[in-house]
């Protein structure tokens, strides 16, 4: 089993085709959606986690390559920027997923983007502007 | 032991052993306190957190025709300051906000730009819209006044804390169902995380528990500057339930603060705008303890796992002025990420940065060492305080 965290892109003709249906009908992939946000004549954009076998992933992908679905493979929707960034760790006991964690010998904090979700809890939690949302 | 005179005889001569308040836990586990006191002479704590007890006041340069800003109305870049004083005194408070901001009108506020932030301006060296608006006398005939103003265009400029230093401060949790946003941050309902606001073993006061060493006068390190303790901070409690070692069990001291702005270094303040609450100041605070005893050396290696903090609800104990037992934990607990109460194993947070503190302890450290940074004595101990015999 393999998995991978992605943000899709859709432009706005695709909104009546169902992309995350065919994922799971025609290629076996399990989609776990963590963000969506669908909005007419707009481009609409999903984070989800998809998982199966690396060849039903590959299959996957190039059908969403070929609907036209932008596919992001790293997420930058929550940025960390750490010139602002006091290292209060404040953020850390709001984060469900330990994106964000306390170094325990430097007290800094670290940002692992692998595990973020994209909730926001941390940028309404830190008073300094050093935790941003682009969804 | 050791007088302070003797100390700074050593500082000028370059010969002084300073610790931080982090390393002298492991210099006294190693050596015992005799020896650890024998061998250091100060030690060094630091803290940076919000302190929303955080203001400045300045003098501008007179305008011609001259104009009297007591009495009258400031603005500085649209937030109103304080001009009760004599023509060209004004004052700033981190917490002041816009007249016309919104504040919680959308609820939670973002508190993007308040006194804080003007603060943090000039400290940057950019300017900021000084409008001044008042009536007109026979010596001060002049109105009105628009002008653009560094913290070099003003005669003198000084941070005040009419309080900080906090030495106890509650760990702050929610019992409530919804989210809250309170001065400690967001707390999520039902017990969803748990927010503390301490140096902790780096905490300048609970390194001195009982005040023997810092009284009104001690020479501190104040956001980059060198700064004093001028009184009490508000709030000072002079008689707290102490546990054994002499930590405090209850709210006890505070300090007042003060000190150079033009001094002062952005790196070690810094505005914050606390969702649905308002905007505030961190300020790094350092305090230099001279080993006079041993007494002291005892007290300066508490650990994070000795300082413990109450637990207090903000969703009802808080506002309402309630008080209740909800228990006590650890630094050493807090600091590990989860805390457990009512058996429930609870996130946590912290207000205050434990890296930047130990940033303030080691630069006053290299000061210290450096000879750039004398200690003082204390012209009066804080209330309820006794001083060390040789800083008496």
């Amino acid at each position: 089993m393999a998995k991978k965290k992605l943000v899709f892109s859709f432009p706005p003709r695709l909104i009546q085709e169902p992309v995350t249906s065919n994922l799971i009908r025609n290629f076996d992939l399990e989609v776990n959606l963590l963000r969506a946000r669908i909005q007419p004549r707009e481009q609409g954009r999903i984070v989800a986690e998809l998982s199966g076998t690396s060849e039903s992933l590959a299959a996957g992908m190039a059908y969403l390559e070929d609907q036209g679905v932008e596919v992001d493979t790293l997420i930058q929707e929550i940025r960390h920027y750490s010139d602002l960034c006091i290292n209060c760790t404040v953020c850390t006991g709001v984060c469900p997923t330990d994106a964000l964690t306390v170094n325990p010998g430097t007290q800094e904090l670290v940002f692992d983007a692998s595990h973020c979700i994209m909730c926001e809890a941390c940028v309404a939690a830190c008073s300094y502007g050093a935790m941003e949302s682009q969804f | 032991m050791r007088t302070l005179e003797e100390i700074n005889a050593k500082i000028k001569a370059g010969k002084v052993v300073v610790a931080t308040a982090e390393e002298v836990v492991g210099i006294v586990k190693q050596r015992g306190v005799k020896e650890a006191a024998r061998m250091v002479d100060v030690v060094t704590t630091g803290t940076f957190g919000p302190m929303c007890s955080s203001g400045i006041y300045f003098n501008i340069k007179q305008t011609t025709p001259k104009i009297k800003c007591g009495g009258g109305r400031v603005l500085i870049d649209g937030v109103p300051a304080y001009a009760g004083w004599a023509a060209a005194d004004i004052m700033l408070g981190c917490s002041a906000l816009p007249e016309d901001g919104p504040r919680n009108a959308v609820y939670p506020g973002l508190f993007k730009f308040g006194g804080a932030h003007i603060i943090e301006k000039l400290v940057r060296g950019e300017k900021v819209k000084l409008e001044i608006k008042t009536y007109g006398t026979d010596c001060y005939p002049r109105k009105e006044h628009v002008a653009e103003v560094g913290l070099a265009d003003l005669n003198e400029a000084v941070m005040f804390n009419p309080r900080n230093a906090y030495q106890l401060y509650n760990v702050a949790v929610n019992f409530g169902k919804r989210s809250i946003y309170t001065y400690m941050g967001v707390l999520k309902g039902r017990l969803g995380n748990a927010n503390y606001s301490t140096a902790g073993a780096l905490s300048p006061l609970l390194n001195d528990p009982e005040l023997r060493t810092v009284g009104i006068g001690t020479r501190v390190f104040f956001a980059g500057a060198h700064g004093h303790v001028v009184w009490p901070g508000t709030q000072h409690v002079a008689d707290p339930v102490r546990l054994e070692g002499g930590l405090p069990a209850t709210p006890s001291a505070t300090l007042a603060l003060m000190g150079d702005l033009k001094q002062m270094d952005p790196a070690y303040l810094r505005a914050a705008s606390i969702v649905g609450y308002g905007t505030s100041l961190a300020v790094g605070f350092g305090l230099p303890i001279p080993v006079v005893d041993e007494q002291v050396m005892a007290q300066c290696a508490v650990s994070d796992e000795d300082i413990t903090y109450p637990i207090v609800d903000y969703s009802e104990n808080y506002p309402l002025g309630r008080t209740a037992d909800l228990g006590r934990v650890s630094m050493a607990q807090l600091m590990s990420g989860h805390i457990e109460i009512d058996g429930k194993s609870v996130p946590t947070g912290g207000m205050a940065s434990r890296a930047r503190g130990r940033q303030i302890a080691g630069e006053l450290k290299s000061r210290i060492e450096a000879g750039k940074f004398l200690l003082t004595r204390p012209a009066a101990p804080l209330p309820g305080a006794t001083l060390a015999e040789a800083l008496a």
